[in-house]
């Protein structure tokens, strides 16, 4: 079984390839599939119906935690189902060779969809498992989405394939909510396991019965969409506007069929359920009604097939729910009928339209005679669809009026209902052979000239491949109705679930004898007869009673709604402005924690201090801080809110180092250091004030909102950490840090060693934050063109005096102050103009460069013991950076930093990531470290320890971000200013410009 | 557990200022608003800690517990290094937004104001198109053109182009 699913993946992933190089006759390739299957499926036949042998099963585990296995189970029912699949599928597959022109678009994709599809129909009826069920089931409806939309250019093709999909995924979401309630009352998920507990489970009572009524109601929903009944019918007649052998397989024999075959599946156990005889007797019939009676409205003959399709679903379905020993043997046979009948009109109809061009009956003419093997064919499939002897149909629908006499006989539900459901079924049939009837007159018969047609069609012949498909299925058809107790032999044991209505007990045959049946058949032809012949007072007295209740424009209708509701929530909702997004997240967060904080009246025991004995000082720095967020607050400068806010920065650097955090002090104070820089840079060309168009909206919200987060917070900080009863996990860390990561320091052997992954993490993003950065200024590319100081003129990069800037005095005068081509202090001081030069600055950094890039290696090695670190290196290597940066232009940073930013940030990413890797090869875990000691010349005995590797990752991250910082922020944007396109040139406004005339 | 209420409170005082300044318009006070609020998770990752200790660094004569807590402040040492990275592309952001716009302003969004009045008519879901009675295309099969043939009454009412209700005002 698992091979045999397994192909029709396969071969379908490899179709597109056998398309390309074969064409169209790749179809026949992927005919074999199916065909190979089949022939297989036959063999099959002594194990499946063997009295001894359980039924082949096969059980893969996938996620046995949820009781969701890939079990697969060949029974009777299977095998029936799996012979119209997989065969029908073959003869389709072949079919498609000459439908389709080796040109077709899409070719490959298509036949790739048709075969999955073919697999997964077989995965379906053989399923054991509810859930995988539904996973086969809902992969149905997105191959025949996929499938009704080959037309990708058709917008007919593309909205049937939407509705279809839209209609059948609503029904398939009720059914998973069913299949999941009936599975957890049933206690397992194996659809052979729940059957056989049915029993006990449709016996009990109160809330569990309830839950299976519902749970079997909403399956039957899904059973109900799929198949196209009221009133979901629309759905088929407008999937139509698939290829026609899709709509001959998926619309006729096979995927509609799947709701057929979870009827027939569930109603051995559950036709007793409370809701199971009302909903598919009373939509079965109606949809039989319907169907057929707008059928005999169409005039494309694809149409009359899909809502003949229609009638025939919903008269199937009640067969086969009714749950009686009849009624399943009649339904099943009924099953096999129509998908004969079915699939050989729909590949009929194909023909038609491939020869002739059309399926408009009232265009052709005289198709019988130009084709009349085809025609042939078509009247067998056409007189089997009408019922009549000695045809598949005819044997399956008298079994079915002789499974419902008996009902209406000896049955449960007393004579009146079945009586009448009986009559329903006889008018449909009349119906039905209407319909039928008029399919064959409107597609093969030589029609009067008054319409203003010529007197034939034109119409190419038909080749024997084209025709051989819908022959063979019309041999079939005759076959069953010629010897049908071949049939009844493979419904029987499925039948025999069932409890018998009649004593005498129901076969197959083309004889019966003078019963009822055959009556009630008679009066089908005659009445059906009459129909046809007043077909042009049908069609006139059909056009007056038009109910105006039409399901496809009431769904359309219902999407509008949905629509407008969309569009009002998401006009509700976003607003496009910030401040409204960001209000709305606070305000949820302040009224739900504070709800929290209120309901569970936490308890308030914690030890609270204002001065923390172990470092007073610490109030000092706070009220500092204060200080600069007000200040930040109010400042009316860009600059002036900046240097508050660093203060804030450089207190909270105090704070570190109070509280006895030196790693974070030094951090805080580098990191605040370089933003500072950043900020002056990045901002120097924006207009120095701050008060803008809109600054000041919203001041008291905003001031609630804040005051009243940052009260929260307050309180929901005291609240945590009174709760808090557990001593800290950190107790541990020192001790862990010494002996497993061979280090002193035990913050920073916590960053590379124990919690290493987080700092990969951190990494990364600092690596994703400096591309960006230097995306965001250079746009193309990150500036790894480095420009050599050699190329420049002395003195002229930086030249102060653009217009609009008033002269300085001491500018004046630094301006006359000589250019000198050489070097005496930094490698390209002398690029700059000379009123841009501190001779003091070039001096002291001529002096300390050297020093800082030491002292940052220093503190990237010792770190592992003391205070430091990769990112505190990496920081202190930035700034010595940007002292050279500052002191000497943008050509001084040029030449201090030959690399590009990009390598640095990869090259520290590497190196982090081979750490965590390279202890696999010896055995280890990912970012596992080891202790080395040696013994070197001059350093003597050395303690070295893997994890100082990544950080020396950390390190070159970190370098690479300062210098990206630097080479964006800085000297792009000295390029910008000196090109004159960061200067400012105030706008007024920025409103839309058409608008100002 | 105890409880330092100084670095509690100027953890609120940032958080109220940073969210004011988060509500801003303008970019710039919108990052500072960020600065503050990190300084202030900050804060109270650190005032998890406890009372303030020795620098954690191993000496197997300390105690663990007279160690100021490593845990946050690893947490913290990350923090920090994640706000400079996110300071420094914010500040880029600013940058570019001012090249493009001349604007250190945050805008609405049109784009979202427009979805509230867009029309409710979609020309793939909506519009009338012909029923289609072959799989092939006309130019193959002289037949199958329809126009031509008199009485036959198909709807046919295609509206070509956009609907004309349609507004894109903003």
């Amino acid at each position: 079984m698992l091979i045999v699913l397994c192909a029709h993946f396969i071969v379908a992933m490899l179709a597109p390839i056998l398309f390309s190089r074969w064409g169209r006759a790749a179809f026949y390739v992927l005919a074999a599939v199916p065909a190979a299957s089949f022939v297989w499926l036959l063999a099959q036949y002594g194990n499946v119906y063997s009295d001894s042998a359980p039924s082949p099963t096969l059980d893969i585990p996938w996620v046995p935690a949820l009781d969701l296995n890939l079990t697969f189970r060949m029974d009777q029912l299977s095998w029936l189902m799996s012979l119209l699949v997989l065969g029908v599928g073959a003869l389709v597959l072949a079919y498609c060779t000459r439908y389709f022109k080796s040109a077709d678009a899409g070719l490959g994709g298509f036949g790739a969809q048709l075969l999955a599809f073919a697999g997964t129909m077989f995965g379906l009826v053989t399923a054991d498992n509810l859930i995988l069920l539904f996973v086969f089931w809902e992969l149905t409806t997105v191959l025949s989405y996929l499938l009704i939309g080959y037309a990708r250019t058709r917008i007919a093709a593309r909205r049937a394939a939407l509705q279809a999909l839209i209609v059948t995924t609503f029904g398939g979401l009720a059914m998973l909510v069913g299949l999941i309630m009936v599975g957890e009352g049933a206690g397992t998920y194996s659809i052979s396991g729940v059957l056989a507990k049915a029993p006990e489970l449709v016996a009990a009572q109160g809330t569990p019965g309830r839950v299976l009524d519902i749970g079997i109601a909403l399956i039957l929903v899904g059973a109900v969409t799929k198949s196209a009944l009221l009133p979901f019918h629309f759905w088929l007649p407008g999937a139509m506007a698939a290829p026609t052998p899709v709509s001959a397989y998926l619309h006729a024999a096979a995927m509609v069929k799947a709701g057929i075959y979870l009827v027939a599946r569930l109603a051995p156990g559950f036709s007793g359920t409370e809701y199971w005889q009302v909903l598919i007797t009373v939509l079965g019939l109606a949809t039989m009604l319907l169907g057929g009676w707008r059928a005999l409205r169409q005039h494309d003959l694809k149409l009359i097939l899909a809502y003949g399709t229609v009638s025939q679903l919903g008269f199937i379905m009640t067969v086969v729910g009714l749950g009686s020993r009849e009624a399943a043997l009649a339904g099943m046979a009924m099953v096999l009928a129509h998908g004969l009948f079915k699939a050989t009109l729909f590949l009929v109809v194909g023909i038609i339209d491939h020869q002739s061009g059309t399926r408009d009956i009232r265009e052709l003419s005289g198709v019988f005679r130009s084709a009349p093997k085809l025609g042939v064919v078509a009247l067998i499939g056409a007189a089997s669809m009408a019922g009549l002897p000695p045809l598949a149909g005819f044997v399956a629908k008298e079994s079915v009026f002789a499974a419902f006499e008996a009902n209406a006989r000896y049955g449960s539900a007393g004579h009146m209902i079945g009586v009448a459901v009986l009559a329903v079924m006889v008018l449909g049939s009349i119906l039905t052979f209407a319909y039928s009837a008029r399919f064959m007159w409107g597609g093969f018969a030589s029609k009067p000239s008054g319409m203003g047609l010529a007197a034939a069609t034109p119409f190419k012949p038909v080749g024997w491949l084209f025709l051989g498909a819908p022959a063979l299925l019309s041999a079939l058809t005759l076959a069953y109705g010629l010897y049908p107790p071949v049939v009844e032999a493979w419904i029987a044991p499925y039948s025999a679930l069932f409890p018998a209505d009649d004593p005498h007990g129901l076969h197959l045959a083309l004889w019966h004898g003078f019963t009822l049946p055959l009556a009630l058949s008679g009066v089908v032809v005659a009445g059906g007869l009459g129909l046809f012949l007043v077909r042009g007072r049908f069609e006139a007295l059909q056009g007056k009673l038009r109910t105006g209740i039409d399901f496809e424009r009431g769904y359309r209708q219902l999407i509008v709604v949905l629509d407008q509701v969309a569009i009002w929530v998401t006009g509700r909702t976003q607003r496009g402005s910030l401040f409204f997004y960001l209000a709305v997240i606070l305000a949820t967060a302040i009224a739900s924690v504070g709800a929290v904080l209120v309901w569970t009246e936490p308890s308030w025991t914690a030890q609270k201090y204002f001065v923390d004995p172990g470092s007073p000082f610490q109030v000092i720095a706070g009220i500092a801080m204060l200080v600069g967020a007000f200040g930040a607050a109010g400042a009316k400068r860009r600059f002036m809110a900046v240097l508050m806010v660093s203060v804030t920065g450089y207190g909270m650097a105090l704070i570190f180092a109070l509280q006895g955090a030196p790693d974070l002090a030094l951090t805080q104070m580098l990191v605040e250091t370089i933003i500072l820089v950043a900020f002056v840079l990045a901002l120097r060309s924006l207009p120095p004030g701050l008060a803008e168009r809109g600054a000041g909206e919203h001041k008291v919200l905003r001031a609630i909102l804040g005051t009243a987060f940052g009260a929260l917070m307050v309180v929901v900080g005291i609240v945590a950490m009174g709760s808090r009863i557990a001593t800290p996990v950190s107790l541990s860390l020192p001790k862990m840090a010494y002996e497993g990561g061979g280090g002193l320091n035990v913050v920073n052997v916590t960053l590379v060693d124990i919690r290493v992954w987080d700092t990969f993490g951190e990494i990364s993003v600092l690596a994703i934050a400096a591309t960006g950065v230097a995306s965001l200024i250079f746009v193309r590319g990150r500036g790894q063109r480095l420009a050599r100081a050699e190329t420049v003129a002395p003195g002229s990069i930086g030249r102060v005096g653009e217009p609009g800037r008033v002269p300085s005095p001491v500018v004046e005068l630094a301006k006359r102050f000589a250019v000198v081509p050489a070097n005496p202090w930094l490698v390209a001081g002398r690029t700059l103009a000379p009123e841009r030069r501190s001779v003091i600055f070039e001096v002291v950094t001529r002096l300390v460069f050297h020093s800082i890039i030491v002292l940052s290696i220093y503190l990237l090695l010792a770190g592992h013991n003391g205070t430091g670190g990769g990112f505190a290196g990496g920081l202190v290597a930035g700034l010595a950076l940007t002292i050279r940066y500052l002191a000497g232009g943008r050509f001084e940073l040029a030449e201090a930093t030959r690399v590009s930013a990009g390598t640095l940030l990869g090259v520290g990413l590497a190196a982090a990531a081979l750490t965590g890797i390279a202890p696999l090869f010896f055995g280890g875990e990912v970012f596992q470290s080891a202790i080395l000691t040696f013994d070197l010349p001059v350093f003597g005995h050395v303690k070295f320890v893997t994890s100082t590797l990544f950080d020396i990752g950390v390190y070159l991250v970190v370098v690479g971000l300062v210098i990206d910082v630097l080479r964006s922020l800085g000297s792009e944007i000295d390029q910008h200013e000196e090109n004159g396109i960061g200067a400012i040139t105030m706008i007024e406004d920025d409103e839309p410009l058409e608008v100002a005339r | 557990m105890s409880v330092n209420l100084t670095l509690l409170l100027v953890m609120g005082v940032l958080f109220a200022i940073g969210i004011y300044l988060l509500l801003e318009r303008s970019l710039t006070r919108v990052l500072l608003g960020l600065m503050l609020l990190a300084n202030a998770v900050n804060l109270l990752l650190l005032a998890t800690g406890g009372y303030a200790g020795l620098a954690p660094i191993f000496n197997k004569d300390i105690p663990a517990a007279e160690f100021n807590d490593p845990l946050p402040q690893a947490f913290i040492l990350t923090s920090i290094v994640i706000s400079f990275a996110v300071t420094a592309f914010m500040l880029s952001l600013i940058y570019r937004s001012w090249l493009l716009s001349r604007a250190d302003h945050i805008q609405d969004d049109r784009e979202d104001r427009r979805v509230a009045t867009q029309d409710l008519f979609d020309a793939e879901e909506d519009s009338e198109i012909a029923v289609e009675v072959s799989d092939f295309h006309e130019n193959d099969h002289p037949a199958a053109s329809r126009e031509m043939i008199p009485g036959v009454t198909l709807k046919k009412t295609v509206r070509p182009g956009p609907h004309p209700e349609r507004t894109d005002n903003a």
